[in-house]
């Protein structure tokens, strides 16, 4: 067989305490900073533009305008990436995105049983129940009994349930079914009923206040 | 390889309890590691692969029971050092330092390109599309199946799609072959195609959830028409 090159052993013991961890990434950041490959000002840089700025916000907009624009709703249907580009949206781990609809006869949800792949750009770093083992391994296997059990979502079996495992490259989201009763709203108002879990698969949007 | 790191469709691992509202990082220490991943991956030192197969080495309790920025601490260190970016003894040394010593500042100062690069590439971010010659060898609505075999190395071929049969629903563009990326064995870029699974051929017709099923993204060596 061909030769793999295997990662090396970490050094020392396995950090476990928070203190070991925090003096381990402690030490590996002031290396990084004194071979010139990282710097306080690009942690504060990056940190805070997933704290602050790229977050689930960013799809409902798309959601949203996808809901009240058929012509952009064609485009980002057909490609993902650019349609989003259009609106500003797109950068690590969203550099090939696609969006597949939910209609009255096909449900989606997306996971990814490898790793935790998910489209950063649209709707931020992922929650922590979605990076963890229980989320990834049951999913696929029995995905009714999550969206009902987990998620309070009862899916009758007339409607499919098509499950996406992000397993290469590509970035799957989902657009949600726009909500009934709200043909009189405009493109914010509907963009602060379309939820993180949403556009994951896992949740419906909000209805709108009565 | 076949790691406890391949959950899809394990069984025991617990309820999910979703919540909402959490902070982006819940700590300081998480911020400074994420940013470890952009920053290193702009140097060229390793590739988004190598940091998954990363990943897949921690030993498996550990894995399946720490905290999902320990997964990101563990691959970047044990690539940093295989690559020979960092001298283990020396983290070794600097840990026992900073853990004596829990608000001894780190080094000051560098030089202000790097946080510009390291903010350019989460802004732009980096495909792993590529063009290459050739076309698809198989189309939309093509029934086939994944190869049983099972790899030592780094492999997107998961555990619960192996041997199965599935329909081509997307045909997408080459993208890098994380078989061979993921191994230290170049980019080899491959096309990839959307396989949609019923679940009966998952989990079997008395076990799977009825009018369901799953669409999994494999390269094109992975599978073979029926």
């Amino acid at each position: 067989m061909t030769s793999i090159q295997i990662p090396s052993r970490i050094a020392g013991p396995y950090p476990r305490s928070e203190e070991d961890i925090a003096a381990r990434v402690k030490a590996l950041e002031a290396l990084m900073i004194e071979k010139g490959i990282l710097t306080t000002e690009a942690v504060d840089r990056v940190s805070a533009i997933y704290e602050n700025e790229v977050g689930p916000q960013i799809g409902a907009r798309i959601v949203a305008k996808a809901w009240t624009d058929p012509e952009f709703k064609q485009r980002l249907l057909a490609d993902a990436t650019a349609a989003c580009r259009e609106l500003g949206a797109g950068g690590l781990q969203g550099e090939d995105m696609l969006v597949v609809e939910n209609t009255d006869t096909v449900r989606h949800v997306v996971v990814c049983t490898l790793c935790s792949c998910y489209p950063w750009p649209v709707l931020g770093l992922p929650p922590n129940w979605y990076k963890y083992p229980a989320y990834r391994s049951r999913m696929v296997r029995e995905p009714r009994v999550v969206l009902r059990e987990e998620f309070g979502l009862d899916v009758p079996d007339s409607v499919e349930i098509r499950v996406w495992d992000s397993s290469s490259e590509l970035r799957y989201w989902v657009l949600p079914q726009r909500p009934a009763g709200t043909d009189a709203l405009g493109e914010e108002e509907l963009a602060r009923l379309v939820t993180r879990n949403s556009m994951i698969g896992v949740g419906d949007p909000d209805r709108p206040a009565s | 390889m076949n790691g406890v790191h391949d959950l899809g469709g394990t069984d025991g691992l617990g309820p999910i309890d979703p919540k909402d509202d959490e902070p982006a990082f819940r700590s300081d220490w998480e911020k400074a590691v994420f940013t470890m991943l952009p920053a290193t991956l702009a140097r060229g030192f390793y590739n988004l692969d190598q940091i998954r197969f990363g990943l897949e080495q921690m030993p498996p309790g550990d894995y399946l029971t720490s905290r999902y920025f320990e997964h990101w601490l563990y691959t970047i260190e044990s690539n940093c050092i295989r690559t020979g970016v960092i001298d283990p003894d020396e983290l070794d040394q600097r840990t026992r330092h900073y853990r004596l010593n829990p608000d001894a500042a780190l080094p000051e100062g560098g030089d202000a390109a790097v946080a510009t690069l390291v903010e350019t590439v989460c802004r732009m971010g980096a495909s792993a599309r590529r063009e290459i010659e050739g076309a698809p060898r198989f189309s939309v609505g093509t029934r086939v199946r994944v190869a049983a075999d099972h790899p030592y190395g780094h492999t997107r071929r998961a555990r619960y799609i192996r041997g199965k049969t599935g329909v081509i629903d997307l045909v997408h563009d080459a993208f890098v072959y994380p078989d061979a990326a993921g191994n230290g064995l170049g980019e080899d870029p491959a096309f990839v195609y959307t396989v949609r699974f019923d679940a009966a051929e998952l989990w079997g017709p008395e076990t799977a959830a009825p009018n369901s099923s799953v669409c999994f993204d494999v390269w094109e060596p992975y599978i073979q028409a029926v």
